[in-house]
């Protein structure tokens, strides 16, 4: 294949047409043949680049220029500028709009983006702006330079581990299925992020989908798949929308079908979408749901690498892992080993959310310390607050605390400590959280999404939540934490999957490092960060409290009482601590007391 | 009152879901989905209909009616019972709960007098919460029937059901 170092586009719609764009596209030959740059740069006539109405139009790649308005008489003018001297020629540059995105801002201080890279940056319902930035060179170097084995080989030795969370070496799960003699073999692409306040693989597939296709079908050259599934959950209608998009250009382009690139390699891929399971996120619940079944877990091995989709050997990786998999191929096994601990390399990307000042999507490398990311990436703890813990790893994953923060960004550092990397959701809580509160918050949410397939996971999660329920209400009796301890082990060493054995996760780690709250609730009948409704007190200061009634007036239960521009009162035995005095209050005169 | 469907109706959307997406069992989450949205639930008659239909034991295919209604109670949105002309879906999930989502749901079922789950008498509003749908920069966000809201405030839920007057 030939290699230009720049390639300009020139719009040919009818439009453009009309207002002369074959005389730019000759003119353009022309000048770039004389001034000897035309083994340089590549002349392709395309659709619609912008509206036409300014035409003719072209862009001018890697640097993404926009150009419009030029006639054929002004080429010698714009190639001097632009190809020999290196100035962009303002004169013809389109001010296009920049693509403004809510949650990913511009890089942050620390951040590398690997697989957010694309994201805002292209469009991504159209696959040529994707080839433009280079897009399905890694299919087209894997599939003639490459053997399948070389292929695995350089994902091996990338390091990329599973990014859904258990990290298992990507490029091992790659050899097994290869190893398995059975056909055919599926690729599976396990999009149905569940994880509550994550959202990046969401970013990835309607940002740049084709990444994640492109990951896909050098995966199925590696392993000899002939046909994939991408799961996607329900509740991102468009995610779908732009998979299923991307998919019906990449068939057209040639990158998904028959044949591809002219080799005898097939693969072929379709979007499945979920109805509303969270379980449906662990791998062979997953599969269940692609053949319209219940999506139960089940028990593991055989995994699904040997025995998956419809018996068969099925390689399934998260949305993550197959968008890191072009840049592997690209620039190669060693750049992105470069990132990294000595056990995990690469970039891993987050969603951060809870008490910071900046919240949102971010990438950053492996070996990134928690406090690198919480206190610099993510802007520190929000109103000058303490930090207190951050949950790490979702709903299954486990709080650190101020000990744990110079702790690099490891799969197995973060195991050790009790937590795990997951999926990329991070929340960080201040001390205004109790962790108490908190682990029954998720808790319930787990106990909400057991499948109720197994005993330990649809039993044991119920009782842990009525006993953190108890606590939280102050009814707390001595041994509801050692029966809590035993519930919790029993429950993760005998539940089938990854949820009910991660679903003991929160409690374990809150007691481990926040006994004293539990004490607290339990032994004294108090909560320390004043959030559990039953444990606290309200309570007006009388010297501060102006008598302007507006807490009596917006009392639900009518438990204030007072005279105009006299000091109220609030009657705890009415009382039902909803705070709603408090926020109304103007005067900042009632406290809430553990 | 929305009238419940006839029988005629249910086969001719059920026909129509199975001619889309293919006599298959692998299928059937697709089928049991778009007869869902049509239909607003998946009536009794629809899980008749569907087994009858793709029921083909020559081809492989083995079907019961025990396993369709299996398939619609686990999944959060197949419902098998009838639902409001719109329904509201509201995130309850952490990140949504921490910037003010329980007040924005606590308005939702006064305004409504509703609890999670339920359907108001004239048939005109479901009431449910949602798994987290990942839009958690703009949260609290609810979804009524497709439209998506988000930073939403207690004092705009009357302006925004209003739009489906």
């Amino acid at each position: 294949m030939a290699f230009y170092r720049s390639h300009v586009l020139v719009c040919v719609d009818p439009e453009c047409l009309a207002k002369g764009a074959h005389d730019v596209v000759d003119a353009l030959q022309d000048e770039f043949v004389a001034q000897g740059l035309i083994d340089e740069i590549q002349v392709l006539e395309t659709s619609r680049i912008g509206s036409c109405s300014g035409g003719p139009e072209m862009m001018v790649y890697p640097e993404g220029i926009h150009y419009h308005g030029m006639s054929a008489d002004d080429i010698p003018f714009l190639v001097e500028e632009h190809f020999l001297k290196g100035r962009i020629a303002e004169r013809f540059r389109e001010v296009v709009k920049p693509v403004v995105d809510a949650e990913l801002g511009p890089l942050r201080p620390k951040e590398v983006r690997v697989v957010l890279r694309n994201c805002g940056q292209i469009d991504p319902n159209n696959i040529e702006d994707y080839l433009a930035i280079d897009g399905y060179q890694a299919l087209g170097k894997a599939l003639f330079e490459m053997t399948p084995k070389k292929v695995i080989e350089e994902v091996i030795s990338s390091g990329l581990r599973g990014r859904g969370g258990a990290g298992f070496p990507a490029g091992r799960k790659w050899a097994i299925t290869r190893q398995v003699n059975d056909t055919p073999k599926y690729m599976v692409c396990n999009a149905d992020e569940g994880d509550p306040g994550a959202f990046m693989n969401r970013r990835v597939l309607e940002g740049d989908p084709h990444s994640v296709i492109e990951g896909m079908i050098i995966g199925a050259y590696a392993v000899g798949a002939s046909y994939g599934y991408i799961y996607c959950r329900a509740e991102y209608p468009v995610a779908v929308e732009t998979l299923n998009i991307a998919i019906k250009q990449a068939r057209e382009f040639g990158f998904l079908g028959k044949n591809i690139f002219g080799t005898d390699f097939n693969f072929d891929l379709e979007v499945r979408v979920g109805a509303g399971a969270f379980v449906c996120g662990e791998e062979t619940a997953l599969m269940a749901s692609i053949m319209g079944k219940r999506g139960e877990p089940l028990p593991r091995p055989p995994f699904p690498s040997v025995k998956g989709v419809w018996g068969k050997p099925s390689n399934n990786n998260n949305v993550e892992t197959y968008s890191n998999i072009p840049q592997i191929i690209t620039k190669g096994a060693a750049w992105y080993a470069g990132m990294g601990t000595e056990r995990s390399k690469g970039t891993k990307t987050f969603a951060v959310g809870g008490n910071v000042v900046k919240p949102g999507l971010i990438e950053v490398p492996m070996g990134i310390t928690l406090r690198e990311i919480i206190f610099e990436v993510a802007g520190g703890i929000k109103d000058g607050r303490k930090f207190k813990a951050v949950q790490t790893g979702g709903p299954m994953g486990g709080c650190l605390t101020e000990e744990h923060l110079d702790l690099p960004l490891d799969y197995e550092a973060l195991t050790q400590a009790g937590s795990m990397m997951g999926s990329g959701g991070l929340v960080v809580m201040d001390e205004s959280s109790c962790m108490v509160d908190i682990a029954r918050f998720f808790m319930d949410f787990t106990q909400a999404e057991s499948c109720g397939k197994c005993t330990p996971c649809r039993v044991g999660t119920k009782r842990v939540l009525e006993l953190l329920q108890k606590i939280c209400n102050g009814q707390g009796e001595d041994g509801d934490i050692e029966v809590l301890e035993y519930l919790c082990h029993e429950i993760s060493s005998n539940s089938l999957c990854g949820l009910g054995q991660g679903a003991p996760n929160p409690v374990l780690s809150t007691l481990k490092h926040f006994r004293r709250e539990y004490e607290a609730h339990i032994y004294e009948k108090r909560c320390p960060s004043k959030v559990c409704r039953s444990l606290i007190r309200l309570n007006i200061q009388e010297p501060i409290c102006t008598g302007c009634t507006v807490c009596a007036r917006n009392c639900p239960v009518s438990a204030i009482s007072g005279e105009r521009r006299q000091a109220h009162h609030i009657d705890p035995a009415t009382c039902i601590r909803c705070g709603i005095c408090v926020q109304v209050c103007n005067f900042n005169a009632i406290s809430v007391e553990s | 009152m929305i009238a419940p469907p006839v029988e005629n109706e249910v086969v001719a959307v059920v026909q129509a879901a199975i001619d889309k997406h293919g006599k298959k069992r692998d299928a059937l989450i697709p089928i049991l989905s778009e007869v869902n949205k049509k239909l607003g639930y998946i009536p009794g008659e629809a899980f008749r209909a569907i087994q009858q239909m793709l029921h083909n034991p020559a081809e492989q295919v083995r079907i019961s009616e025990g396993q369709l209604y299996g398939l619609a109670s686990f999944y959060d949105m197949l419902s098998t019972k009838p639902r409001g002309k719109h329904v509201i879906k509201f995130c309850e999930n952490a990140p949504c709960h921490v910037v003010g989502g329980k007040a924005v749901w606590d308005a939702l079922r006064e305004k409504l007098n509703l609890n999670n789950g339920g359907t108001t008498l004239d048939s005109k509003w479901t009431l449910v919460t949602t798994s987290c749908i990942g839009l958690c920069s703009v949260g609290p966000v609810l979804l009524i029937d497709d439209d998506m809201y988000g930073n939403v405030t207690p004092e705009q839920i009357s302006d925004i059901l209003k739009h489906y007057e």
